[in-house]
């Protein structure tokens, strides 16, 4: 019989008590290659508390799928490094850790969807035996009671008779079901924060619906905190309860997503808003952002974002304004946004 | 921007892929990608085409051009039955039919140049050679906004928004009336794929273009399509005027899809239908209405018969038995007989 379940949700704000289950600090992440410095995050910081989901939005190559690599401490090195800053979770700085505590951090108390699913599937083992093989090492579970749990998983994530596909191999699936056999994968031991890098990108909608559906449920089930990493604003508005706006290798806007959807300050968000059209209709001409994402090892002086930026005066192609607190945890890194800068105008931008 | 009367009219095409085993390539069985689709496009007209990964998009636009043969059915482009056509006949009809791909990063030859890759067409149907058909180039090039001193650089030269724009300026070279642009934005980031979306829409003004606009991206189909057909597993299931398709759908598959989508809108509550189970695969289609093992309105029929077409007026049609119940019986044409 099929079912279907109607649901309603807006994510409930969470409430911000005690300290943050993950702290970054001025994370600094570069490669060092032949035709130079590529700066791919450069000074980034946020947070995320228990059972809240941070989204970071921005377009390809601004740094975020880099700063995720970053916190599980999987950049390939060289060409990586991490250059200064700290990454907090649960009391323990991730810079510092050595490579043996990550392995326990890595797929325990911290689970990671990967942009590129075949990356953290083995082709050489069954499905099963991949999330069996975690069960064991994080909640110690054996036998048949591991296999069970890795079957439960497999049903969780939406993958049809679970008792049978649990003893294939990953070439066998198609990509959506491998994409979930790899959430299912990363919320097998119940983490405390997961890292969905694109987790549905390659999903059609209704199984998309289905696995943000999910992890919003374990979300609220095992109070986990989620870092959302997606170029899809509809995601964000759906899934997040605060956004972190990323441009260039930097933090340009961070805000609750209610505020940021309502009120978006920096010109590069705004910009962005007007580029997507409404699903709700209107055949207007879309606004662009014109130009194009620049290239880290040619970033422009001043603010990284002023070629491409209407309200770029001299000042912006000299100086690089600094992320600033506006109220109420609205952060923007633009010259007219800065109270105490020479082009100070938050009209223009409201 | 419609009603300049039809185009293209595709009635009951198929292509199926046959699936062989064994020493002596037995088939053993048949994908059917497309399985008696009908459709028609006005001069002029866009028409968006939505549907589960899987569901035969690609291979209907394929299918059209004839890049893949069809295994039946019947093509009229402009009054000419595209699929009795041959050898040269084709080619001729060829360059009036276009496709942009949806990836620019593997459709275009990393060891040609940007003159070459535009240019390739002029040279092979003998329409511009020399300098007449660099001159030729250097204006497409421009005309989709990209400046004429690239003409010999390599794709690699490019961001993903120019080289689609590469793409367009390519599928542009023969002044066709009809191009199929199979997720020819879905590749790019939001505002890149402004541009791109602005510059289908203004070539679709100053020539009169026709498109088939391929995307799995709801909201990007709905601003740039007059009407909308959904696909599943092989069959169109709606059809409507793109606002109405949003405002009214119809069968049960739509209303599910257009729910699942996310709304750029934090503040918005909504009901969301959703979908268990996955898409079954084209290979053994589910009997009757393919869409029965996963739609919530499922009755013993819709196992057993394929349902008709229904007229839900303003062009808009759809087959479910069920939903078919709220109109009258001379709404709905049985299968057999169902024309678009
Ligand atoms: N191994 C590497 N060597 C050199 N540069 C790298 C490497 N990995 C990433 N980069 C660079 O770091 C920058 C940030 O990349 P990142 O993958 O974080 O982008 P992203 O925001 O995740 O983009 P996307 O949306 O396309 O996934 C890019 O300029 C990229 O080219
Ligand atoms: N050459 C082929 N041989 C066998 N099967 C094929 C071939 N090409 C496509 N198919 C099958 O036909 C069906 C339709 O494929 P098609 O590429 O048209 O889907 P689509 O709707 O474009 O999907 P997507 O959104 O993922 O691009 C799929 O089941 C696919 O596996
Ligand atoms: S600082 Fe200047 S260039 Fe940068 S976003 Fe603000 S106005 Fe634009
Ligand atoms: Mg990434
Ligand atoms: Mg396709």
């Amino acid at each position: 019989m099929p079912e279907a379940s109607v649901s309603s949700e807006t994510p409930a704000g969470a409430a911000h008590v005690g300290s943050p289950l993950l702290d970054i600090q001025d994370l600094k992440t570069y490669f060092h290659t032949d035709d130079g410095t590529v700066k791919a995050v450069d000074g980034v910081s946020f947070q995320a508390w228990p059972g809240e989901t941070v989204g970071i939005v921005g377009e390809s190559g601004c740094g975020k799928s880099v700063t995720a690599l970053s916190i599980m401490r999987l950049l390939p090195m060289p060409p990586g490094k991490i250059e200064g800053g700290s990454i907090l979770f649960d009391g323990e700085d991730l810079v510092t850790a050595s490579p043996a505590r990550m392995r326990q951090i890595r797929g325990g108390k911290i689970g990671m969807i990967f942009q590129e699913p075949m990356t953290s599937l083995n082709p050489v083992f069954t499905v099963g035996n991949q999330i069996e093989e975690a069960v064991r090492l994080h909640l110690h579970l054996r036998g048949k009671e591991a296999r069970d749990h890795a079957i439960d998983m497999l049903a969780k994530v939406g993958i049809p008779s679970p008792e049978a596909r649990v003893d294939e191999y990953p070439h066998q699936m198609s990509g959506g079901m491998r994409q979930r056999v790899m959430i299912a994968m990363a919320l097998s031991c119940h983490p405390k924060l997961l890292i969905a890098d694109e987790p549905t990108t390659a999903l059609d909608v209704t199984i998309q619906a289905q696995i943000l559906e999910l992890i919003r449920s374990l979300q609220s089930e095992l109070g986990m905190a989620v870092q959302m990493i997606t170029h899809d604003l509809g995601v964000i508005a759906e899934t997040a309860h605060r956004v972190v706006v990323m441009y260039a290798s930097k933090v340009v806007e961070m805000a609750d997503v209610k505020e940021l959807f309502g009120r978006p300050r920096h010109p590069y968000t705004r910009g962005l808003f007007r580029s997507i059209p409404a699903i709700t209709g209107g055949h207007d001409r879309l606004q662009t952002i014109e130009g194009t994402v620049p290239n880290p090892l040619e970033f422009p002086s001043g603010c990284k974002f002023h070629p491409r930026c209407t309200f770029a005066t001299d000042h912006c192609t000299k100086h690089e304004p600094e992320l600033l607190d506006l109220g109420e945890g609205h952060l923007s890194a633009c010259w007219l946004t800065d109270p105490s800068g020479p082009m100070y105008d938050p009209e223009k931008v409201s | 921007m419609s009603g300049n009367g039809d185009l293209l009219v595709v009635r009951n095409l198929k292509k199926y892929f046959p699936i062989r085993k064994g020493v002596f390539s037995r088939v053993v069985a048949q994908v059917k990608a497309v399985d008696n689709v009908s459709f028609h496009i006005d001069r002029g007209e866009t028409l968006g085409l939505v549907g589960e990964s899987g569901c035969g998009k690609t291979t209907l636009g394929r299918a059209i051009l004839r890049l893949i043969e069809p295994s039946a059915g019947e093509i009229a482009f402009d009054g000419v039955d595209v699929l009795s056509l041959k050898g040269a006949a084709m080619r001729r009809m060829r360059r009036r039919m276009q496709i942009i791909f949806q990836d620019p990063y593997s459709s275009l030859n990393p060891r040609m140049t940007v003159l070459d890759i535009v240019g390739e067409a002029l040279h092979v149907h003998g329409i511009a050679r020399g300098r007449e058909r660099e001159e030729r180039v250097k204006q497409l090039l421009e005309r989709v906004g990209l400046a004429s001193r690239y003409v010999n650089r390599y794709p690699h030269e490019f961001s993903g928004g120019q080289r689609q724009r590469i793409g367009v300026a390519r599928a542009l070279a023969l002044n066709p009336s009809f191009i199929v642009a199979d997720e020819a934005v879905s590749a790019l980031d939001v505002s890149i794929q402004a541009q791109v979306i602005n510059l289908l829409v203004d070539l679709r003004e100053e020539f009169g273009l026709s498109y088939l606009f391929i995307a799995h991206d709801l909201s990007v189909v709905r601003h740039i399509s007059d009407r909308i057909a959904v696909m599943y597993l092989g069959e169109i299931v709606e059809t409507a005027g793109s606002d109405d398709l949003f405002d009214r759908p119809l069968h049960p598959y739509t209303e599910a899809l257009l729910s699942a989508v996310p709304v750029a809108d934090p503040t918005r509550e909504r009901a969301r239908i959703v979908l268990t189970g996955d898409v079954p695969t084209p290979i053994d289609p589910p009997s009757g209405c393919h869409f029965h093992p996963r739609c919530p309105l499922v009755e013993k029929i819709c196992s057993e018969v394929p349902p008709g077409v229904t007229d839900a007026q303003n062009g808009h049609t759809f087959r479910c038995h069920v939903v078919a119940r709220q109109f009258p019986d001379e709404a709905t044409t049985p299968v057999e007989s169902a024309a678009p």
